[in-house]
Parts: C-alpha cells; sequence; structure tokens
C-alpha cells in the first residue's frame, strides 16, 4: 500500500521549486532554439543560392562577421545600426502584443525625424541651450511618431480598418509629406545637392557615449526595450495588454478599454519610431531628407519577428541584424554582389522564420508532462 | 488655367487612368481572386516588383515582350505558390506570410534585376483611342495597351466563372466557410493554393505591364505601393471582380493627377500628388471598412477584415 500513498506526500519545497524552473527553461528554450534553428536553415538556403551564383558563402560569412563585428571600428558601426533597429523593432512588438500587425514604422521614422529636424530651425537660428534643443526636438519626434502609428491603433479600433495595410499607406503618406516640404517651403538652399531641411549644426549634433563611437540612440534603445518589457510583464497595463491581445471579447467582457488601449500601445509603439527618427537626424544626417527612408522600419519588422515580439528579446536580434547591414557596404565591393543581397537574405530568414512557427509544439524535449495548466 | 489647358488636363486624366490602371487592375484581380478562397495575400507588392523585373528581364534577353509577360506571370505564380504552401502549414498567419513575401520578392527583384537598370527592353505595342480626333496631343494621350483590354476580359469572365461555374462555386463556397467545403469532400488547402498561384500569376503580369508600358522601363523606384494599394482595393471593390475593375481605373485616374498637372506646367506641390493615391485609398479603407455592405459581401473564412 506504501506505494499508491507516496504520490500523496507533499513534494518539499525546493524540488517543487528546480521543477517549476526546469519547466520554464524547458518552455523558454522553444521560443530560443525554434528561432535559431530557423536563422541556421535560412542562412544553409542563402548559402546554396549564393553555390548557385558561383560565389563562396564562405566568404560571404567571413566577410559579415569582419565587417560587422570583427573589429571595434565594425562593432561600432553595427552598434550605430542597431539603435534604430531596436526602435523601429519595438514599433512592431508592442503592437502586436495587443494582436496588431503593425509595418508602419518606417512612416514614423521618418516623420519622426523630420518633425524634430524642423522643431530645431527656430531653435538653432535663435542660439537655443544644446540640451534644451535635443530634448525638445526629441519630443517632437515622438509625438510625431505616437500620432502617426497612433491614427493607425485609432482606425483599427474605431472604424475596423486592417492595420497592416493602413500602417504601410501611411509610411507612403508620411514620405511624400516630409518630400512635399523638403523639396519646397522648408528647402535649404544652401545645399544645391539633395534636398534637405536646414543643417541643425554639429554644436548641436548629440555626441556618442563616453568611450565609444555610438551615439546615445543605442542607450535610448535598450533603456525602452528593459523599459517596455517591465511594462508590459510586471503591472496592470501589460497584463491588461495581454488579455486584450489574446482574446479582445473576453478583454471586453471583464470591462478592460480595448479600444483606448490598442491607441496607447499604438502610440507608445509610434513614439519609438519617432525617436529613432529624431537621433538619425541629430546624431548621424544632421539634417532631414530621403536618406531617412533607409529601411531601418523594414528591416525592424523582421527583428520583431524573430524576437517573438519580445522587447528584451529585440536587443540581441538587433544587434545581430546590425551587424548584416553594416557589412552591406563591404560584401557588395569584395564579393561584386548586388546591394539587395542583404534583402534577399533578409526577406528569405522571414520566410523561413514564419514557416518554424509551425514547429512549435511538435518536439516533446520542449513539451513537459501534466503542466499543461501552468505557463 | 485657360479652356484648352482644362481639355488637356482632362484627356491627361482620362489617358493616365486607362494607362495607370492596368497594374491595379491586374493585381486587385488576382488578390480578389485568392480572397474569394479565403485567404489573404499582402505579398502582391512583392510579386508586381519580381514580375515587373522578370518581365523586362525576359523581354530584353529574348526580344519579346509578350514573352516577357508570359514569363512575369509564372514569376508571379512562384511567389503565390510559396505564399500559397507556406500558408496551409498549421498556426502559420498568411498576413504576416504576406508581409515576408513583400519583402522577399522585392529582394530577389533588386538582387537579380540590377544589371537590367540600365539597358532598354522591347516594349508592348499600343494603339491610340484618340487616333480619330486627328488631335496629337490627345492621340498620344489616350495610348492603351491591349493588356489593358486582357485585364478587362479576365474580370468580366472571373464574375461569370464565380456565378456560373463549378469551380466558381467551389471557389466561394471555401471562401465561406472550410468545414462546408470539406463536407463536400474539397480539399480547402488545395483550393486556396491554386487561388494563390493564379493570383499570383495576374500579379505578375500587372509588374510586366509597369517596366514593359508605362512608365516603361525597370528601376527599384518602379512600384511604390501598387501592389498594396490593390490589396486595399479589393475590400472596397467588395469582393466583386467587376467592381475591382472599376475600381482601378478610379484609382488610375488619382495616379494620373500628378503628371496630368505636370503636363500644364503645375508643378507646384507635385508630391503632395503623388501622395493623392495612398490618401485616397486610406480615405476609402475608412470608408468602406465599417460599412454593413461590406460586412454582407466578405468571404466568411478571411482574416483581413476581423
Amino acid at each position: 500500500m506504501a506505494d499508491i500513498a507516496e504520490p500523496l506526500n507533499p513534494p518539499s519545497m525546493a524540488s517543487k521549486h528546480w521543477d517549476d524552473l526546469s519547466i520554464r527553461l524547458r518552455r523558454g528554450a522553444e521560443f530560443v532554439v525554434i528561432p535559431l534553428l530557423a536563422l541556421a536553415i535560412s542562412a544553409l538556403l542563402f548559402s546554396i543560392l549564393l553555390l548557385v551564383l558561383g560565389k563562396s558563402p564562405i566568404e560571404f560569412f567571413q566577410l559579415v562577421e569582419r565587417g560587422g563585428f570583427g573589429t571595434a571600428f565594425s562593432l561600432q558601426n553595427t552598434l550605430q545600426r542597431s539603435s534604430p533597429l531596436i526602435l523601429t523593432a519595438l514599433c512592431v512588438a508592442l503592437p502586436a502584443r495587443i494582436g496588431l500587425v503593425v509595418i508602419g514604422g518606417e512612416g514614423a521614422l521618418v516623420l519622426g525625424g523630420f518633425a524634430s529636424a524642423v522643431v530645431a530651425i527656430p531653435l538653432v537660428t535663435g542660439h537655443a541651450p544644446v540640451f534644451l534643443t535635443l530634448c525638445l526636438m526629441a519630443i517632437a519626434g515622438m509625438l510625431i511618431g505616437g500620432i502617426w502609428i497612433g491614427i493607425v491603433g485609432y482606425l483599427r479600433y474605431a472604424r475596423g480598418v486592417n492595420e497592416t495595410i493602413s500602417s504601410l499607406l501611411m509610411t507612403y503618406i508620411g514620405i511624400a509629406i516630409m518630400n512635399f516640404f523638403v523639396e519646397g517651403s522648408l528647402r535649404d538652399l544652401a545645399n544645391p545637392n539633395k534636398p534637405s531641411t536646414m543643417p541643425i549644426g554639429d554644436a548641436y549634433m548629440v555626441g556618442p557615449m563616453p568611450g565609444t563611437d555610438v551615439h546615445w540612440g543605442l542607450a535610448a534603445g535598450v533603456v525602452l526595450s528593459v523599459a517596455l518589457y517591465i511594462l508590459l510583464s510586471r503591472t496592470t497595463f501589460g497584463f491588461a495588454v495581454r488579455v486584450a491581445g489574446g482574446n479582445a471579447r473576453a478583454a471586453l467582457a471583464q470591462g478592460l478599454p480595448v479600444g483606448k488601449l490598442i491607441v496607447i500601445c499604438c502610440a507608445i509603439a509610434g513614439a519609438c519610431a519617432g525617436l529613432a527618427g529624431f537621433f538619425e537626424v541629430a546624431a548621424i544626417q544632421g539634417r532631414a531628407n530621403a536618406s531617412l527612408a533607409a529601411g531601418y522600419g523594414y528591416t525592424g519588422i523582421l527583428v520583431a519577428f524573430l524576437a517573438r515580439h519580445n522587447p528584451l528579446a529585440i536587443i540581441p536580434v538587433a544587434i545581430l541584424f546590425g551587424g548584416i547591414v553594416a557589412s552591406g557596404g563591404l560584401i557588395e565591393r569584395r564579393m561584386g554582389l548586388p546591394d539587395a543581397t542583404v534583402l534577399v537574405l533578409q526577406g528569405l530568414t522571414f520566410v523561413v522564420l514564419l514557416m518554424s512557427e509551425t514547429l512549435y509544439g511538435r518536439f516533446k524535449i520542449f513539451q513537459v508532462r501534466g503542466a499543461a495548466d501552468r505557463t | 488655367m485657360n479652356e484648352s489647358a482644362y481639355i488637356i488636363v482632362l484627356v491627361a486624366l482620362i489617358g493616365g487612368a486607362l494607362r495607370v490602371s492596368t497594374p491595379f487592375m491586374f493585381v486587385a484581380l488576382g488578390e480578389c481572386l485568392t480572397e474569394k478562397s479565403g485567404r489573404v495575400n499582402l505579398g502582391l507588392e512583392g510579386t508586381l516588383v519580381l514580375g515587373a523585373m522578370t518581365g523586362y528581364a525576359i523581354s530584353y534577353n529574348s526580344g519579346s515582350p509578350w514573352l516577357g509577360v508570359l514569363a512575369a506571370g509564372c514569376a508571379g505564380s512562384v511567389l503565390g505558390a510559396m505564399h500559397g504552401y507556406i500558408c496551409k502549414l498549421p498556426k502559420v498567419n498568411d498576413i504576416a506570410v504576406g508581409i515576408a513575401m513583400m519583402l522577399f520578392g522585392t529582394g530577389v527583384a533588386f538582387f537579380f534585376g540590377k544589371p537590367y537598370i540600365q539597358p532598354s527592353a522591347p516594349q508592348l505595342t499600343s494603339f491610340s483611342l484618340g487616333a480619330w480626333t486627328g488631335n496629337k496631343e490627345i492621340a498620344q494621350a489616350l495610348q492603351i495597351n491591349p493588356l489593358l483590354l486582357v485585364g478587362i476580359a479576365v474580370g468580366l469572365a472571373m464574375a461569370w466563372a464565380f456565378a456560373n461555374t463549378k469551380w466558381g462555386l467551389i471557389i466561394r463556397m471555401t471562401g465561406d466557410s472550410a468545414p462546408s467545403a470539406k463536407a463536400m469532400g474539397v480539399s480547402v488547402d488545395l483550393v486556396r493554393f491554386l487561388c494563390t498561384t493564379a493570383g499570383g500569376f495576374l500579379a505578375g503580369i500587372g509588374g510586366a505591364f509597369l517596366s514593359l508600358f508605362y512608365p516603361g522601363s525597370w528601376n527599384q523606384g518602379l512600384s511604390s505601393g501598387q501592389g498594396l494599394m490593390a490589396v486595399a482595393l479589393v475590400i472596397f471593390a467588395r469582393w466583386s471582380p467587376i467592381r475591382c475593375v472599376i475600381a482601378a481605373l478610379l484609382f488610375g485616374a488619382a495616379g494620373a493627377i500628378g503628371p496630368a498637372l505636370q503636363s500644364v506646367g503645375i508643378t507646384q506641390g507635385y508630391y503632395f500628388y503623388n501622395a493623392a493615391p495612398y490618401i485616397l485609398t486610406l480615405f476609402i479603407m475608412i470608408a468602406s471598412a465599417g460599412s454593413k455592405r461590406a460586412a454582407r459581401d466578405v468571404p466568411g473564412e478571411l482574416s483581413i477584415t476581423k
């Protein structure tokens, strides 16, 4: 009879703790292993493509390593580029948590950057204090970016307009608005080569972080990622967002203000992308022009999906893709490949990654028996 | 502006509508077919660009623009087949796959299209609707391409087939209720796969029109959202092929506003007029998304309007 009674004995507290930890680790491992598998498979497929074209895949990945991570210079270049990627990926990840597929980060980045460049014009000509100017520029960028994606969220909730299509349309509209002003009334006539706004001047540029050549945008991206992670996982607001994202109808039945949550999530998301635009203007370009639409918003979509919309996971993924983007020029020169090579790699990775979604729950090793009711 | 300028603008608008609308028409018809079967392919923007590149490259290498059109259709159907196959896998979201295919198609087109930016390929021949007026400007403005007529014919044929054929019924049933299609012994995945592939074929042809007739060259900025707008158009057209054709013509006119005003020397706000089609699309989406009629006509299995 002892063998029947035995399971009734309560497990000791220590072993329960270890069980919990092992369950969480195994569950978590699935979300790490499957995306890594997808990355490996897309690298393999891309290598096959290079072999078919008569290029060496080994050389390609060596160049990515050297151009993106190998030297102190290239690493700093990579980190510089991963800053807008973190911020635009947040622009995708946050709405995704409430069940929206928003892909308009590029437009919010462009308009945010443009807004901060416009705000800078009177301040710079009036010799306003540098710190105040930069703060106002950042606020302008975040505000415009937030409004831009906030509109997408509002249209989704109030009118049922599909947010994926509308956000991408808003990107085209945003770029057209910037071009309209940059080519017209706000054009800096001292710069005949490329239509731009008036430069903000070296004195007003955001400098590098101490001891590096990387501008403060990276720190802002990391801080925001951590802050949004805490917001989503440790606060009532985050809980409400996750409930609404899981089942909007149930959330409404619970009396959650789903519409308000959607608009707030989209506005925060747009503010992140707008901040990326501010840093592109204030730390890299020095003025607003067509170079702002460099495709960071689109790469950010892939980064967010690879990170499974987890703000913390976005940071390493953004650094990886920052490196790939940064090594694009080197690959173009050394291997004679077109500059769209990086685009092909990204597109392929995205397709394979989405195919890998089907693998979740298929591998026994990640499944914990009797733990289905725990999360 | 004097009176003749108004006439020029009007003729340019009509001519522009006839020219600019064709890619919209093909993509919208392709998307209409796909969505009727209950699946959304947001990646048709990528298909359009890849079709444009393939059509141009094949036309340049073979000397036959019509072969280019066919090749563009085939390239489009490859992308459509990829989309159709991937969405068949369990737990895969068709909207996300569409975004991925958009990036993938554009990337592949830019990658292989680089050598074709400089050379000029043989173009599709066209005829003029305005030749009888004897006015050279009007004749020039009303140049139209046989593909426009093909597009209208496809639209009419699709509308007829949806209403009157067995296949049309199968597609509509798959789109409205997968369980009832299954109960009738229809393979839902196969129907959707075929519809997505055929939709990709049509979108690819739309791309060939861009590079082989109007604007008639291949470069990386060739399509800026036409594919996406055409997808939005299908919602506005409430999944009717005939309304897709009409909506495409309307959109063509909106897209022709900028160039038409430019032809009489009004360049002020050129970028604003460039934004006009996007803004129009957005307003049309706002107006049609919540409407009761759209809710009645939408295929039941569609995830885009939920």
